[in-house]
């Protein structure tokens, strides 16, 4: 057997040994398509009493990766060391030094607060008499302290990946592994838990080893390994990557067009590795320190140079190994004019009216006296925490949920007389893959156009066009269940557009799709609002929200900001952030909006 | 803290059971559906069971055809009309009667032919024709039954009360024994106990099994010190009590409420019960190994145990009456044995001969049962 530290594991910190290190780790896993490899070659070291971010997108093999280092997977080859034990031989000893927190929290939802805390602190071996000590610094550090006796299934999100936390960490471990803590949940939430991280790794010098897909938390990590394909893309410090990038970022604005028609003829232009909207701004990544040029034709460009973010060197190593470049793709074929203007009935200038909105859940308000309006062709965005009425809003709007009270009309339509003839206008994009995973691309394809009435060459040609469009064609026979996550989200959008909605809903459409993938789909949702279709997106990425025209944040049911994402930073600036990101902004809003409530009360 | 001496300690072994024993407890009482498995579901089956199904026929309509009236015919009738398993519907001619048994209005036909009265007055013995509907075959058996069975008495009666019973040789005289009264419902309940705890032992055990595995509790159990074999205890011990309890209900209500004999020893019982409740939990267990989500665990559980123990124990239909093939099979579904410890228990008593064998197969089976899962149950999520 591997050497035991005898005394506390922390005090072992003099070992040569890193605390934590993986050599040619490989995993693989059989799949319907072959061999699907997980894992390829990994080899890492872990810095002690530090934060690290395994940074990827979904199906990256992060999580493969975290049930390795704890014990849950055997590697097809490879060696772990985790402060001197190997997990795939003696598990037991491994577990009983390491907390660790899977993705879905781990936590017993009809057990309370302290009885989980009881339940992981017996099961880790906790004396009894060490718990009050052990208790009070955790449920101080994670604010749970009044809420002992709730069950857990009953706690907000944010509340239960805290109580997740705490549980991981009642024997004090010396190394703490969260698979994605952070996925799902509001910015809020999301802040104070790396609060509570930066914290725990300050005070007791504990080493963290923390997944995300969101590229911004990156930021936050000390050290960062980034994973993608199975494969280690990178690592350092999170300034190592900045300086990669230094004074290859510029910020673009074009005054008198729509930066949403720009941008794709941007991110072609020689030398461009990266373009992303940013409210009314473009910002452009360069592959090397010239700037870019523009020709005449494009108008008036106004270039401004940004300090570097993690995001630009993480899309410039990505480009470099994918090679793919966004294509200009032509919506015109799939969308056709006349059907854009199709619903077009009245005159109004809007597609989606809401005023007064009110709906009860027995004495539970979850929407109160919310109105908006959404312009045609606009790209809307729903903003707000966790249980903020986003997905009632949501659903009142497509007419699955009756409001209490309000008006309401959705394209032309008054949803609360028509509901079903308004949800002819709707493509719904729902958050979770809804669509039959056993059927192949076509096989859905065509199932979903029969489902909207259209048959014979007219649904042939329509099918032709979303493979082509979505470039799905390679995919044309593979079940939709297997398909990598992005082309997965593909599917989804050709199928909410196979009836040629004009009015579009996103339920936080790209979460953890890959930053390239993203960049691909938003392009195809830019251009729709380009030919007049109205976008209604609700989302917990704060980049996701920066594409949007205009934002409208919601909390405990009602209208807390609505404007354009530079007017939203605007509102918050104060000599303490002079130049707010628009998560700054939602997060000061929001506790705000939590303080006047306290105050109130 | 994290010394491996420390979590492999006996103390701490006991420390971590008693934790999980202590959680899945607290789940078991706040969750409605554990509870309504454990207790609703079996109160509900008692109760259709005692009340609703019998396996009796009672006042069934038969029709009555009499080519000629004579006393001795009008006797027999009369003993017809007083049995409580009958209700005769005179009918003017045989015709009408057969029309009568087509529209389903009476299950049967009693003709008594011209010569029912003189056979009766000379040999003491007369023909009598009996048309029953075969549609329900069941019914039909019990109503051939019965019938002979009235006549026969009645014959008996009338040859007792004319002191002609000398002349009648042989007679046959039916007892039912261990069952007197011939109550459906007496075989049926102790039958029905193992229906349940197959229920709780089995279909519950891998349902929330399942539930951990769908909601990830089961990954943060596996990364701590608890070993595989602390959990499969920590679920065994608590499904083990409701199981038991579960049990304790069947008994009581059916004692009480339905006033089924129990003619064998408490002690039996609950010696068998746990060997079975044992194998019942062995293969709930076993199940959640291979299905981690509640939809696959309950299909299983559902095909496996529960439909064997509820078709294939001999609960409701006798196993001796299956093909052969049918039968074989019989031989691997543990309720089998079960049910026949129960019913000789309640019914019969504590015979040996049939207790001792039951139970050695039933103890096999568990031991079987926990040397399976043991060897393939891993703490890894593969």
């Amino acid at each position: 057997m591997a050497p035991i530290p005898k005394s506390h594991p922390m005090a072992d910190l003099t070992s040569p040994e890193a605390l934590i290190s993986a050599n040619g780790l490989t995993k693989t896993f059989p799949s319907p398509r072959g061999t699907l490899t997980a894992l390829d070659n990994i080899t890492f070291s872990l810095k002690e009493g530090s934060i690290t971010g395994l940074i990827g997108p979904d199906g990256a093999g992060k999580t493969t990766l975290m049930r390795l280092l704890a014990g849950l997977l055997l590697p097809d080859s490879g060696e772990i060391r985790i402060m001197g034990n190997n997990p795939s031989r003696d598990p037991l000893s491994v577990q009983g030094s390491i907390g660790y927190m899977p993705q879905k929290f781990g936590l017993y939802e009809d057990l309370s607060v302290q009885e989980n805390l009881d339940l992981y602190a017996d099961l880790q071996g906790v004396p009894r008499n060490r718990r009050k000590e052990l208790y009070a610094p955790l449920l101080s550090m994670t604010a749970l302290s009044p809420f002992g006796k709730r069950l857990a299934g009953q706690l907000s999100g944010g509340m239960k990946q805290k109580l997740g936390v705490a549980c991981s960490l009642v024997h004090q471990p010396p190394i703490l592994l969260l698979d994605e803590p952070t996925v799902g949940v509001d910015p809020v939430s999301r802040r104070e838990l790396w609060e509570i991280l930066r914290k725990l790794v300050r005070e007791s010098r504990s080493t963290l080893f923390v997944s995300t897909s969101y590229l911004d938390e990156a930021e936050r990590c000390d050290e960062i390994l980034i994973l993608y394909n199975g494969k280690i893309l990178g690592s350092g410090t999170p300034e190592s990557f900045r300086k990669e990038v230094a004074g290859h970022g510029y910020r673009a604005e074009t005054p008198g067009q729509s930066p949403r028609i720009v941008e794709p003829t941007l991110s072609l232009l020689p030398g461009v590795v990266d373009t992303v909207l940013e409210g009314s701004t473009i910002r452009i990544v360069m592959g090397g320190d010239t700037p870019p040029t523009f020709s005449e034709s494009l108008g008036e460009i106004i270039l401004k140079s940004v300090p570097p973010r993690f995001e630009d060197a993480f899309m410039s190593r990505i480009k470099k190994i994918t090679n793919a470049t966004p294509k200009l793709i032509s919506i015109d074929r799939l969308y056709p004019r006349q059907s854009r203007n199709k619903n077009n009935k009245n005159g109004s200038p809007y597609a989606i009216e809401v005023e007064n909105l009110v709906r009860d859940f027995g004495s539970f308000r979850a929407v109160d006296n919310l109105s908006f309006h959404v312009r045609k062709g606009e790209v809307f965005g729903l903003l707000g925490a966790n249980g903020a009425g986003k997905t009632t809003t949501f659903r009142i709007l497509s007419g699955l949920l009756a409001p209490t009270g309000g008006k309401l009309v959705v394209a032309g339509e008054n949803v609360r007389r028509a509901a079903a003839h308004a949800r002819q206008s709707i493509g719904y994009m729902a958050q979770k893959f809804s669509l039959y995973s056993q059927l192949t691309v076509f096989q859905n394809l065509t199932f979903y156009s029969s489902a909207y009435g259209l048959s014979g060459t007219q649904q042939k040609e329509k099918i032709q066009d979303s493979l082509i469009f979505f470039e799905l064609e390679p995919y044309r026979n593979v079940s939709s269940g297997i398909l990598p996550l992005g082309f997965r989200q593909r599917l989804a959008l050709s199928c909410a557009l196979i009836h040629e909605p004009s009015i579009l809903f996103l339920d936080e459409p790209t979460s953890g799709v890959d930053p390239n993938a993203r960049r691909e789909f938003w392009h195809i949702i830019n251009a729709l609002a380009t030919v007049g279709v109205s976008v209604l997106v609700t989302t917990h990425f704060m980049e996701e929200a920066e594409y949007c025209d205009r934002l409208l944040i919601m909390a405990q049911g009602a209208l807390l900001a609505m404007g354009s994402p530079s007017e939203i930073k605007e509102k918050t600036k104060s000599p303490r952030i002079p130049d707010p990101s628009l998560e700054d902004a939602f997060v000061s809003l929001l506790s705000d909006f939590k303080k006047t409530q306290g105050d109130q009360k | 803290m994290s010394q491996p001496s420390v979590h492999s300690s006996l103390s701490s072994k006991v420390n971590r059971v008693r934790a999980l024993v202590y959680k899945e407890s607290l789940q078991i009482v706040r969750d409605p559906s554990s509870l309504a498995i454990a207790f609703v579901l079996p109160f509900v089956l008692l109760l259709i069971f005692g009340y609703g199904v019998s396996l009796d026929a009672s006042h069934v309509p038969i029709a009555i055809v009499q080519d000629s009236r004579t006393p001795a015919s009008e006797g027999f009738i009369a003993s017809l009309r007083n049995s409580r398993w009958f209700t005769p519907r005179p009918y003017p001619d045989i015709h009408d009667a057969i029309d009568a048994l087509k529209r389903q209005d009476v299950e049967g036909i009693l003709w008594l032919r011209e010569n029912f009265g003189r056979g009766i007055e000379s040999f003491h013995n007369a023909p009598i024709h009996v048309v029953v509907d075969g549609v329900d075959d069941n019914t039909a058996r019990l109503v051939e039954g019965y019938l002979n069975n009235t006549w026969q008495t009645w014959l008996t009666l009338r040859n007792q009360r004319e002191r002609l019973a000398s002349r009648l040789p042989i007679e046959l005289q039916a007892r039912i024994w261990f069952n007197p009264d011939n109550r459906s419902r007496d075989f049926l309940i102790p039958g029905l106990i193992a229906v349940i705890m197959t229920l709780i032992g089995a279909l519950l055990t891998a349902l929330v099994i399942a539930r951990e595995w769908e909601r990830g509790t089961m990954e943060s159990l596996f990364v701590t010190p608890v070993s595989i074999g602390e959990i499969l205890i920590g679920k065994f011990i608590p499904y083990f009590v409701l199981g038991m309890s579960g049990m304790a209900l069947s008994v009581l209500m059916s004692h009480f409420l339905f006033e089924v004999p129990l003619r064998g020893s408490i002690f039996a019982l609950t010696i068998t019960s746990s060997l079975f409740l044992t194998s019942a939990l062995g293969m709930g267990l076993l199940i959640s190994t291979a299905a981690k989500n509640q939809f696959v665990a309950g299909q299983i559980a559902i095909v496996f145990t529960f439909l064997p123990a509820f078709i294939l124990s001999g609960f409701i239909f006798d196993i001796h009456s299956m093909p052969s093939l049918i039968q074989a099979i019989t031989h691997i579904i543990p309720a089998s044995y079960f049910v026949t410890i129960l019913q000789s228990v309640f019914l019969a008593g504590d015979i040996p001969g049939v207790i001792i064998p039951n139970s050695v197969a039933l103890a096999l089976f568990s031991v079987f049962l926990f040397a399976l899962i043991r060897r393939i149950s891993r703490k890894r999520i593969e």
